[in-house]
């Protein structure tokens, strides 16, 4: 039986599992109802999980695809006792949460941007974020959220994960 | 950037969403779920013959395909009009309408069963042009539509008489004659629309929905059914976005689902995919506008309006979009003589209804750039020709209401924007389509004024239940819908100010259709205002029923006792009582800390012949500012700077304040720049976010938002609404900039360079 690691726990996959649309596997097997379907086609971000640190829209693969890897959805961004991810607490704190159907997406794709960009610019984020819509923000307070974040993935900051 | 001084941002569902823990209505799984879709034709507009489901239902997994026939209630329903079928039963009069619903085991086995479905129908000329529709020989839409005493494809013709416009345009210096073009736009809310129907033991239909408007989802649900408004219970979810856009197409899904849900007797939950909800779900009004304005001596004399905007198959709420038009097609502007038509036409497009701003980004669009046209034509600047022209204190509207009952902000929001974005300055900098690059540059501002809530469109009033228990915590609950602006927090921190108690002692709660009386719907900005004020009055009302209890414990007469701190004081500070104790005098006392707060809208008055009239109880007043730089070889907008400044009352919750601002600013500029629904005959070509474009991180310069605050008199918590305010002015604002970097003049939405108009 073939396996993935999704948020730290290995998952057993079925042949029957792997041919399902990872999107609905997560979602309505799997209970992970945090990411989302906006669009089912792959333009809008809001089904972004992470795969191996890369942000992958999970509406356009199969289960295939995360055989003998690691999986991040939203629900594994905290700290094993529930604390909230120092980004997470950003995004709260700097009011870039309004109808919350792009945040899971939102938060995972700026998630792996600051694993390789500790140091973004403004302009940097907002090209990293675009991938993903949001309808409601304008995404101000959302770029403000990531570059205030940023100082948690540098290598002089205290490992958050 | 945000201003540093903010403290940070508190909504009290924020922690859910950035979790994923927040259940909206896809996420909720109940035990024997079915699920439906629907079916659509190909056509535009068609007489039904029959529709032929025997193929369907002996496809595997197929519970059920339901007709019109199939509707125990009433099949046709609508906010204003009972035109909408909520299946389609007669014609078919766009090519969103629904001719059936499919139920099965799983979701795909009803996607699969759904292409079997075969309609027989007899094709009719689609009529999609207005102008067409609206003459006298075009052939009927809606075949029993009566309107000024004629069959005809009005839904209503809007007027304001004030003054003598043909005198009036005779003695003017000059006047400007223009036509305007506004397209279809699609809210584009992130979460599609879903429904959950519960079929409940004791007989009620219990809802749940991504859907804006409860009690208008309750009567669209009874009315299906053919049950009374008691018999079904709408409970709130967690919604992703509806920008006005989640009212009547998402209450007909409920509606549907409960349809299916009575029949089988099972839990039935309709999702929507993208595709479905912009193939069915109404739009933004698309507006022709002929504007004539006249100048007299430096003065915005006389203007002459025609609108003509498209209802598509169904009214829905076109009269009360098109009456804002109407009341404010003007501008914040002093003009003494007006005339003014509005007419909403049915056609076999899409329908279209609500969506943020309802009505005044169309006739912004128009107005702001007539103002800089005119200023050109005397010579003057339009920064003096607008302050020579604008509403000040006491002023009156172009509808004869003298604006006296509140600050009237508008001078205030143009001046703090003029300086915030140098203007002056900038506006020399302009290339006014000269210098030598390809990059040109440009500034432009926009104006505008806008009644808060509904006015004389209809009754306005709102409850809140503020139901405090002996331990001392307390259970808020109000009419008004949380669409993901924040309105549940709003709620909170305004009865925690009126009470002094801190925020944390109060927990919102997600209202129910069967628990808190009908509100209205949470659209027109109205939610702090209506809302916020009900649970202002709420908490007053609370007051008074503890301080008439604890007031012999704190040595004082009723009225000395003192809300603050979260604690109840007597005369002095050292008399006091922690909320756990008063929870106990009230219990021993046998009252009940519950409090019931109504806010009823101050009268407003309207004559539906001259159109004059009080139209709104209150106004707000804003200003946005646009940089762009223009590349006339590609014909490129890019955008370098966007402000805003609005005045909303006062401000109850600064940081999601901002996100209002910054929000409207951004689907305001995709409105000025990309925003379209493409239709082709009729049909729908913009079929998901790869052909609708939408506004992108990366799209976007840096905004700055500018809140004034004047808190109303008239409302219970000062504040008033701001997001309908901050999405009508930046097509209008980047409309003028780009005048200003191209020297050329674009008079159709979505802008587009060297379109040759």
């Amino acid at each position: 039986m073939k396996t993935a690691t999704i948020n730290g726990k290995i998952v057993k996959l079925s042949d029957a599992d792997l041919a399902k649309n990872l999107l609905e596997f997560l979602r309505g097997d799997m209970d992970l109802t945090g990411t989302k379907n906006g669009c089912g086609i792959g333009v809008c971000g809001a089904c972004t999980i992470l795969v191996d640190d890369k942000p992958v829209r999970s509406c356009r693969q199969t289960v295939a695809f995360i055989v003998n890897r690691a999986v991040l959805t939203i629900e594994g961004m905290g700290g094993p006792h529930g604390e909230l991810h120092p980004l997470q607490q950003s995004f709260i704190d700097h009011g870039a949460v309004q109808c919350g159907f792009c945040t899971p997406g939102m938060v995972l794709t700026a998630h792996a941007f600051l694993l390789t960009h500790p140091n973004p610019k403004r302009e940097e984020i907002r090209r990293a974020i675009s991938p993903n819509i949001c309808r409601c923000t304008g995404y101000q307070q959302i770029v403000d959220a990531i570059e205030s974040a940023s100082v948690f993935y540098r290598p002089s900051a205290k490992p958050v994960r | 950037m945000n201003p540093v001084s903010l403290p940070p941002a508190w909504r009290s569902d924020a922690l859910s969403k950035v979790t994923g823990r927040a259940k909206y209505c896809d996420d909720l799984k109940v035990f024997g779920m079915a699920y439906a879709v629907p079916v659509y034709t190909d056509e535009v507009h068609a007489r039904i013959i029959a529709v032929h489901t025997d193929e369907a239902r002996r496809a595997p997994g197929v519970l059920a395909v339901l007709t019109a026939r199939d509707v125990p209630g009433s099949v046709r329903y609508g906010q204003i009009v009972n035109d909408c079928r909520m299946l389609a039963d007669d014609k078919i009069r766009y090519n969103g309408d629904v001719v059936a619903v499919v139920v099965a085991e799983t979701r795909a086995q009803a996607v699969a069963a759904a292409a079997l479905v075969r309609t027989e129908a007899q094709s009719l000329p689609p009529l999609l042009d207005p102008e067409l529709a609206m003459r006298e020989d075009a052939p009927l839409i809606h075949e029993d539509n009566v309107y000024e005493g004629r069959h005809c494809n009005l839904t209503n013709h809007h007027k304001i008489r004030r003054g003598d416009t043909q005198k009036a345009f005779a003695e003017c210096d000059f006047v400007l004659a223009q036509k305007f073009e506004t397209p279809f736009i699609e809210h584009a809310y992130l979460e599609p629309e879903c429904a959950l129907a519960v079929p409940r033991p004791d007989g009620v239909m219990e809802i749940y929905g991504s859907m804006q408007h409860p009690f208008s989802t309750r009567r669209f649900t009874a009315a299906i059914l053919g049950v009374p408004l008691a018999d079904v219970e709408v409970k709130s979810v967690c919604m992703g976005g509806g920008f006005g856009g989640k009212d009547d197409t998402a209450a007909i899904i409920c509606a549907r689902a409960a349809l299916a849900a009575r029949l089988l007797g099972r839990p039935v939950k309709m999702t929507y995919d993208r595709e479905w909800s912009m193939r069915e779900s109404y739009k933004r009004h698309p507006y022709k506008v002929y504007y004539k304005m006249g100048v007299k001596d430096g003065k915005f004399h006389a203007a002459e309006v025609k609108i003509i905007a498209d209802s598509g198959a169904y009214c829905s709420v076109t009269p009360w979009v098109t009456w804002r038009s109407t009341v404010q097609c003007c501008g914040p502007y002093d003009v003494p003589n007006v005339r003014c038509d509005t007419y909403g036409v049915y056609t076999n497009n899409v329908f279209t209804g609500a969506m943020r701003g309802f009505g005044s980004p169309q006739i912004n669009f128009c107005v702001e750039q007539l103002m800089e046209m005119a200023a050109e034509k005397l010579g003057v600047s339009s920064v003096e020709f607008r302050k020579n022209n604008m509403l000040r204190q006491g002023s009156s509207t172009i509808t004869g209401q003298v604006l006296d009952t509140h600050t009237v902000s508008l001078p205030e929001v143009f001046d703090r924007t003029l300086a915030s974005v140098d203007y002056e300055s900038k506006f020399k900098k302009c290339s006014h389509g000269k210098g030598t690059g390809d990059e040109l540059y440009g500034i432009g501002i926009a104006l505008s004024y806008r009644g808060m809530s509904l006015g004389a469109e209809g009754m306005d009033f709102n409850a809140a239940i503020l139901n405090m228990q002996f331990d001392g915590s307390m259970l808020l609950e109000t009419g008004i819908h949380e669409n993901g602006q924040g309105a549940e927090s709003a709620m909170v921190l305004i009865a925690a100010r009126e009470l002094g108690v801190c925020k944390e002692r109060i927990r919102y709660r997600q209202p129910s259709t069967s628990n808190i009386p009908d509100g209205g719907s949470t659209v027109a900005s109205r939610g702090t205002v209506m809302g916020g004020g009900a649970a202002a009055l709420a908490a007053r009302e609370l007051k008074k029923k503890i301080a008439a209890v604890v007031c012999e414990k704190l040595a004082c007469l009723p009225a000395e006792v003192r809300f603050f701190n979260d604690r109840v004081y007597g005369k002095t500070d050292d008399v006091v009582l922690d909320y756990e104790q008063v929870g106990q005098e009230m219990y021993l006392h046998q009252e009940y800390p519950y409090a019931f707060g109504v806010f009823k809208a101050p009268k407003v008055s309207w004559n539906e012949e001259t159109g004059q009239g009080n139209a709104y109880f209150t106004w707000v007043y804003g200003c946005q500012a646009a940089e762009v730089s223009v590349n006339r070889r590609t014909g490129r907008i890019k955008l370098l700077n966007m402000t805003a400044a609005h005045e909303v009352g006062r401000a109850v919750n600064p940081q999601m304040l901002l996100g209002q601002f910054y929000g409207g600013m951004a689907m305001g500029a995709g409105y000025g720049l990309f925003e379209e629904v493409d239709t082709e005959g009729g049909i729908i070509k913009s079929s998901n976010f790869h052909n609708y474009r939408v506004m992108r991180a990366a799209d976007l310069p840096e905004m700055h938002a500018i809140i004034v605050e004047n808190p109303d008199p008239l409302s219970p918590s000062g504040a008033k609404g701001v997001g309908e305010p901050t999405n009508e002015l930046m097509a209008a604002a980047i409309a003028n900039a780009v005048s200003n970097a191209t020297g050329e003049r674009y008079f159709t939405l979505p802008l587009k360079i060297g379109a040759g108009q």
